[in-house]
């Protein structure tokens, strides 16, 4: 096993995808000459050459919109956002054609592209582009959404979203890019909608998706060793499809639950989690659920404000505590 | 259609600074001396402000974005020293050179940088988030493309309410390319606003070059004749050209109601951002050529001097003054206050604001 950044393992997983199927297509803003705004991309465009990465104009409506036109005919686009936040000029494209080819068509046409790119908070860029938009797109049937928190399953879903027939939104994380882990050199992929259990505990679940899981787990060893607390975390790492059985198997034994994400409250991902833990596991409640996401405000550019006004450590060990008494 | 009052070819315009053949233009000639050197003064506390600025980000007190407006001085210098009271500007993220031209203070701007309440955006914005409506200048906006509907709607309702002004909308030669400037184009056409979208070509969008970007007729603006629109193309190291040229636009706006796309050809001269190592898509030696025989301030500075207008020695103390108050701005910042926690939900919905009788919606607005 290799040990490399979140970066190199999205890369590698387009690298080896781009090999074993000579439809897939990366596209986007900065991804070829420059080798990407972020460097994910950093060297594809010299081995596989300008059919297979493009560079495109800052047309995410266009070029997105292209995108899904061409996987209609078979293609298999990996389109890169220079951030989330601007799909929202693309928004009609993701959602609306995206999200309702197949069922409009009574199944006749398929949609297998992926849109991948950065969606975080945490960098001191402000409001518009900040957005973490995994819980509005997630809320629509149709569309996939994955959230790696860790080079493993970032190069696992990326792989099992290229190869995906539906549209899959990969939410990566800038803020994660430079963190190592172990990644297999054989091929594996990360099923979607499988979640994982980051860290085995017995008094308290957290779950958690992208960057607030590193987060959790970081919460996890200071209750463990401060405050005697055996803690499990969830890693949704997908959001749609949701793996119900891993979180519920976890309340089941542990009878506590947090959750924990980045978004803001109103509609985030948590909310549908806690609905299901509630609907689902009610009796093997010993405490209500609580949780921690963003303060409800559009991201604060003051860098000081803005890491309180996500989820933190600190945060969310005292909430965690408060679950506990 | 309207044709251009002037028309030049971009190849033209690839020949050095000299002496502005739009001295003698009226809207240039009618400048006292005090005009000309008020002026020249504000070219100089862009450039000093944002040079200060580079610093402050290498001590890490500026996080995230910069993208520095070092090299199109003359763009926004030109361009907004021409209006009036109902003349309103919106810009992309590249806005402190047009927040100083309105007459923002260094010490706000640089407070914003630094996420300072005492900001023009109270810490809430930062570098590509600027306002300041006071002066009609309606941002500082991280879109890209995404102001091109708002100043258009900025002049709408200048029209709307019969005042004589107009809306310039500034965006980069990227930013052509949203489908959202598009659609303002043709909603400022169809509908005869007052408007004036100015494309600061500085030949790059991050590292990709506008030949490698763009389809086009021959140049950016030429692309406003699709849209039955009036267009020109002007120097942008020529503060005399650009106010000359901007002059037409603008009393097409006010006279005529009606838009006008300029395309400004200008450089930038450091990354796209602070974060673009500038290593890879352009020559050092283009940079350097542009520097030497076309630096906007240092082309006004000889023009000038040419005039008997400056002299070197009050070149020198305007200089040096707005290097003080830039070195004044950045300690204002680093004493000035962080916002609060509290802070954070303020300023989201007028209505939590504004508690009162007026108040017309019930209910929980701000969650837990
Ligand atoms: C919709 C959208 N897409 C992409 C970006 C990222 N981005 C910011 S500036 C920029 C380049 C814009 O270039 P240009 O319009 O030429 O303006 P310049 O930076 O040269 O002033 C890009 C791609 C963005 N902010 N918004
Ligand atoms: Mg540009």
């Amino acid at each position: 096993m290799a040990v490399i950044s979140y970066r190199e393992a999205l890369r590698a997983a387009m690298r080896e995808e781009l090999k074993r199927d000579d439809k897939v297509v990366i596209m986007g803003e900065e991804v070829a000459q420059f080798n990407g705004a972020y460097k994910v991309t950093e060297g594809l465009l010299k081995e596989f050459g300008p059919k297979r990465i493009v560079d495109t104009p800052i047309s995410e409506a266009g070029f997105i919109g292209l995108g899904i036109g061409a996987s209609m005919l078979g293609i298999r686009p990996v389109m890169e956002l220079m951030f989330w936040s601007f799909s929202y000029v693309a928004f009609d494209q993701i959602v609306n054609n995206a999200g309702n080819i197949r069922y409009m068509s009574g199944g006749l046409i398929n949609c297998p592209i992926v849109i991948r790119g950065p969606a975080n908070g945490g960098t001191n860029v402000g409001a518009t582009h900040s957005h973490t938009p995994e819980a509005i797109l997630a809320s629509h049937p149709g569309i996939k959404v994955v959230c790696p928190a860790t080079p493993y399953d970032a190069k696992g879903l990326m792989k099992a979203a290229i190869r995906d027939n539906d549209p899959v939104y990969v939410m990566e994380n800038t803020i994660l890019y430079n963190d190592k882990g172990e990644v297999p050199d054989e091929d594996y992929i990360v099923p979607l909608g499988v979640a994982d259990v980051k860290r085995v505990g017995t008094d308290l679940t957290i779950v958690a998706h992208g960057r607030a899981v590193i987060t959790s787990l970081k919460a996890a060893e200071i209750l463990e060793k401060e405050h005697g607390v055996s803690v499990e975390v969830v890693d949704l790492r997908s959001i749609r499809p949701l793996d119900e059985e891993t979180i519920l198997a976890s309340v089941r034994k542990t009878h506590r639950a947090l959750l924990v994400e980045e978004n803001k409250p109103f509609c985030g991902v948590d909310a549908q989690v806690a609905y299901l833990i509630q609907s689902k596991a009610f009796d093997e409640l010993d405490a209500p659920i609580h949780r921690v996401s963003s303060i409800d405000a559009p991201q604060i550019y003051c860098k000081r404000m803005e890491d309180l006004q996500m989820p933190n450590v600190e945060r969310v060990v005292a909430e965690a505590l408060k679950v506990l008494a | 259609m309207a044709k251009p009052a002037v028309l030049t070819h971009p190849e033209s315009l690839k020949r050095p600074a000299g002496p502005s053949e739009y001295a003698k233009n009226p809207v240039n000639a009618s400048l006292s001396k005090a005009d000309k050197i008020a002026l020249y003064t504000k070219m100089a506390r862009i450039r000093h402000f944002e040079q200060r600025c580079i610093r402050i980000y290498q001590q890490g007190k500026i996080g995230g974005f910069l993208h520095l407006y070092v090299g199109q001085e003359a763009v926004a210098a030109g361009t907004i020293s021409l209006l009036g009271k109902h003349d309103h500007i919106i810009t992309g993220y590249r806005d402190h050179g047009h927040g100083l031209m309105v007459g923002m203070g260094m010490n706000e701007c640089m407070a914003e940088l630094t996420g300072r309440v005492t900001g023009c955006s109270q810490g809430k914005g930062g570098s590509m988030h600027y306002f300041a409506p006071d002066k009609n200048y309606w941002g500082g906006h991280g879109i890209v493309g995404g102001q091109a509907p708002l100043g258009t709607g900025l002049a709408y309702a200048v029209k709307y309410m019969g005042l004589k002004g107009s809306c310039l909308v500034y965006m980069g030669d990227g930013a052509v390319n949203q489908g959202a400037v598009h659609e303002a184009y043709n909603l400022a056409s169809l509908w005869d606003l007052p408007v004036i979208f100015v494309v600061e070509n500085n030949g790059y969008s991050m590292g990709t070059s506008q030949e490698r970007s763009t389809a086009h007729p021959g140049c950016l603006a030429k692309r406003a004749e699709g849209y039955n629109m009036a267009w020109d193309v002007i120097n942008g190291h020529d503060v005399y050209e650009v106010r000359a040229k901007t002059a037409i636009a603008l009393k097409r706006a006010h006279e005529e109601s009606k838009p006008t796309v300029l395309e400004i050809f200008t450089y930038r001269y450091f990354g796209h951002s602070m974060a673009d190592p500038d290593k890879t898509y352009r020559d050092k030696e283009e940079i350097k050529e542009y520097r030497e025989k076309k630096d906007p301030v240092l082309a006004f500075e000889q023009e000038l001097l040419g005039e008997k207008v400056l002299t070197p020695e009050l070149s020198q103390k305007i200089n040096e003054a707005a290097m003080a108050e830039a070195d004044k701005a950045a300690i204002f910042a680093d004493e000035s206050p962080d916002p609060t926690v509290a802070d954070i939900t303020k300023h989201i919905y007028w209505e939590e604001d504004n508690r009162g009788p007026k108040t017309t919606s019930r209910g929980t607005i701000i969650f837990e």
